[in-house]
């Protein structure tokens, strides 16, 4: 557990970074700081590990107050994973992940094959282990951060915009990798970023800070969707954040059947038909015409997102960005089991919103 | 040139001591300009201080400072120390601002990253920042390596060993001692040269690893 | 010290004022005689990247010329004279300036020469319009660090009879006159720091201040 009590940071500039932040993470759990830039996140971040110290107010790490620990000795039972990464470009992926471990009295072997585990459970195969960081990709190297963050096993891990610097499609597989190491793992993390998506997605809690250092609202991602502290907060949240409420509603949406068809098969419909491959995966759809027609993969007009049951956006989206306006749905194999239609979602949400689980 | 095979033993006599005038400022302007190129990247006053004076040192011609070495330290008219000095200082003078800018320009997310795994200054300084100045320190080193091996000729005007004393002797008496000595500086800077970039690529693995 | 404030020293045809110019016109004629062979060559290779290992080998090979040498040589080859104290000047300021102007073309972003090519310059308007201009600052660093070898070096001219502030070194070393020797090379320090001045304004002048560093912050 973190607990900040009403801690400050004032630059000798005058500047006021953070102001009386009080805030609890708890153990376990992921904890976003959300906000624009200069809004005192990121220091609020490093006055844990003390690579800044904190003005006034007390920070503690599992009851202890950081002030009381030396600064070395703290931090490195605090993993910290930063937007560049910071590997140490001399040396070799292997080595930059059992830095920690050795710095603390490992012997090199036990280090080096904490290390090779460790790249093993941020997804990066033993090939990678005896290059240089700078022969890696962006995302690569980001999970090289995470991997030595977490080398020495530290209960807390603090991480500063660590997915920013890398493109969206990598950064979305970064964020999944994150949440399931989480699940596997169970540390208390501090995440900080500037993207509330981000935010949303990861955090248990987020918290929202605006400028100096105020922290605006604390709360679980969907009551800030739903119940914006005040303005700052729900403008912050964005536009469609209405629309983002569905990502934390799960209902029952009624799955209705579709017609399917192989690739090669000759089908006689007048209605939009699904073609799938031998494993009943969907491979895109095929426009309502008269009389029989064969499926061949060049008549197929590819299809929208999937719909997986999670919530009732994922539903959404696949019924709205679906050429037949019908949502793909796919059981964990990817296998469809039928579709769903958006004015099913909305009856959904209207269900929910009478049954008291969304906030008007 | 022939001068090099009829009078082997002093040729190699004249190459001991020219490659000891050369080596041993190198070695010793190495262990100076190390902490002072450290001090130099972490504070601006010092900065200012010995960046300009390194310059200045190295506009005083060679000789007028190898001459004048005896009256500044009291040493003997020809003790190679009046050399030694002299060239560890130019060595100095060259390393200072390269050792300097390269720990400046050490990325400050990877200086964070090891301060916040727990590095103490000390030892981030010798196994993460030095490191990543090695590069920068060796083509110093070259430089200073080669332009000694050149400069200690003129040591030969006051007197003091090496191939010097062949372009003097070769001055009044016989123009291919001059070659010889010419050639065999040459060829011996080129041999330090190699062994210098050599040495660079086994120390530093990780820069040829860049894409 | 007191020799260098003696006023019987600063006057008359071996007089500090004479041999200071001596000594300049040394340095001027012979950065002027490198450049013309040095920064033509060197802004070929940057500018094509052909050839690049030609200018790493010579400037280590001619920055491991001993100048004496070369100066004895050419002594015994064409007598006392001008022409030995140039070619081995010349061949020492060579190298920094050629080097200086290769890594500085070197240096020109990609992504700016592209653009110059994008908007329609040929080749030549590419070189002289956009990677000199751009590559000016590495190009005065090359020629500042000759001008200090050279002023420096200059000094050794005296040992074959050539004039300059040498002369009171070699002659001070010759009577053993102390005094004489440490002003002759304090005069060559004072000489090339001034030289060195009057390059930062001329590089003041002539660079782009869109190319100046601009200022940068402290560490966090």
């Amino acid at each position: 557990m973190i607990e900040f009590r009403a801690v400050t940071k004032r630059f000798e500039d005058g500047t006021i970074a953070v102001d009386e932040l009080d805030l609890v993470v708890e153990a376990g759990t992921i904890t976003v700081f959300v906000g624009p830039s200069g809004c005192g996140k990121t220091t609020s971040l490093r006055m844990v590990n003390r690579m800044i110290d904190s003005t006034s107010g007390t920070i503690l790490v599992d009851g202890k107050d950081v002030m009381s620990v030396d600064p070395p000795t703290l931090r490195l039972g605090i993993g910290y994973v930063i937007q560049q990464a910071g590997l140490f470009p001399h040396r070799t992926v292997l080595d930059n992940v059992a830095t920690v471990p050795l710095l603390s009295g490992w012997d090199r072997k036990r280090a080096r094959t904490r290390a090779a585990e460790l790249l093993e459970t941020v997804g990066l195969d033993s090939g990678f282990a005896k290059r240089y960081p700078a022969q890696l990709s962006g995302g690569q190297q980001q999970r090289v951060g995470v991997a030595r963050a977490l080398a020495a096993d530290p209960p807390v891990l603090l991480m500063d915009e660590p997915f920013s610097a890398v493109d969206p499609i990598v950064r979305e597989g970064l964020q999944d990798e994150l949440l399931r190491l989480q699940g596997e793992l169970g540390k208390t993390i501090v995440f900080v970023t500037h993207d509330i998506d981000e935010a949303l997605k990861l955090g248990d809690r987020v918290a929202v800070f605006r400028e100096g250092g105020h922290l605006a609202q604390y709360a679980k991602p969907a009551e800030l969707l739903s119940a914006p502290a005040n303005d700052f907060v729900a403008s912050f949240a964005g536009r469609d954040r209405g629309y983002r409420t569905l990502t934390f509603l799960r209902a029952d949406v009624p799955v209705r059947e579709v017609t399917t068809a192989t690739l090669g098969s000759t089908v006689t419909s007048n209605g939009w038909v699904l073609a799938v491959d031998e494993n009943r995966r969907p491979v895109g759809w095929l426009s309502p015409v008269d009389g029989a027609t064969e499926v061949t993969a060049d008549k197929l007009i590819s299809g929208g997102s999937l719909y997986d049951g999670s919530s009732l956006r994922a539903a959404l989206d696949a019924a709205l960005s679906s050429p037949s306006a019908l949502g793909v749905t796919v059981d964990p194999d990817g296998a469809v089991v039928g579709v769903v239609q958006a004015d099913d979602v909305l009856k959904a949400l209207a269900t929910a919103r009478a049954a008291g689980e969304v906030p008007s | 040139m022939t001068w090099i095979f009829e009078n082997w033993d002093k040729f190699l006599e004249l190459t001991a001591v020219h490659l000891r005038l050369a080596v041993v400022p190198v070695l010793i302007g190495l262990v100076i300009s190390i902490p002072l190129g450290w001090v130099a990247s972490r504070s601006r006053v010092a900065s200012a201080v010995l960046l300009p004076l390194s310059n200045i040192l190295y506009t005083i011609p060679s000789l007028a400072m190898i001459v004048i070495m005896p009256a500044l330290i009291g040493s003997k008219i020809l003790d190679e120390i009046n050399v030694v000095i002299p060239l560890a200082i130019y060595t100095v003078a060259l390393l200072i601002r390269g050792i300097s800018d390269a720990l400046r320009a050490v990325p400050g997310h990877v200086v964070a990253a090891a301060t916040a795994m727990g590095f103490r200054p000390l030892r981030r300084f010798i196994t993460v920042e030095f490191p990543l100045a090695v590069p920068v320190t060796i083509a110093g080193l070259r430089v200073a390596m080669v332009s000694n091996i050149s400069m200690v000729s003129i040591g030969a005007l006051v007197g003091l060993g090496g191939y010097g004393q062949l372009f003097i002797e070769g001055y009044q008496s016989n123009q291919d001692k001059v070659w010889a000595g010419l050639i065999a500086t040459i060829v011996l800077a080129l041999i330090a040269d190699t062994l210098l970039q050599v040495a660079g690529r086994v120390l530093t693995p990780w820069v040829r690893a860049g894409r | 010290m007191g020799w260098l404030f003696d006023a019987e020293n600063w006057s008359g045809a071996t007089g500090i004022p004479v041999r200071l110019l001596e000594h300049l016109a040394y340095t001027w004629l012979t950065l002027l005689i490198a450049a013309v062979i040095a920064v033509p060559l060197g802004a070929y290779v940057g500018h094509t990247g052909r050839g690049g290992f030609l200018i790493v080998g010579l400037t280590n090979g001619l920055r491991a010329l001993p100048t004496m040498a070369v100066l004895i040589l050419v002594v015994l080859w064409a007598g006392i004279g001008d022409l030995p104290v140039y070619t081995a000047l010349v061949l020492l300021a060579i190298p920094p300036i050629m080097a200086g102007t290769y890594a500085g073309i070197r240096a020109v972003e990609p992504a700016t020469v592209d653009a110059a090519r994008g908007v329609g310059m040929r080749e030549r308007a590419v070189l002289l319009q956009v990677e000199l201009p751009n590559s000016l600052p590495l190009v005065f660093g090359g020629f500042r660090s000759a001008a200090l070898q050279v002023v420096a070096t200059a000094t050794i001219a005296a040992y074959v009879g050539a004039g300059g502030l040498g002369r009171y070194v070699f002659d001070g070393l010759a009577f053993q006159e102390y005094d004489q020797m440490l002003g002759g090379a304090v005069l060559v320090a004072v000489l090339a720091v001034l030289v060195d001045l009057v390059f930062v304004g001329l590089q003041r002048l002539t660079v782009s201040p869109g190319l100046r560093p601009v200022g940068t912050g402290g560490k966090s």
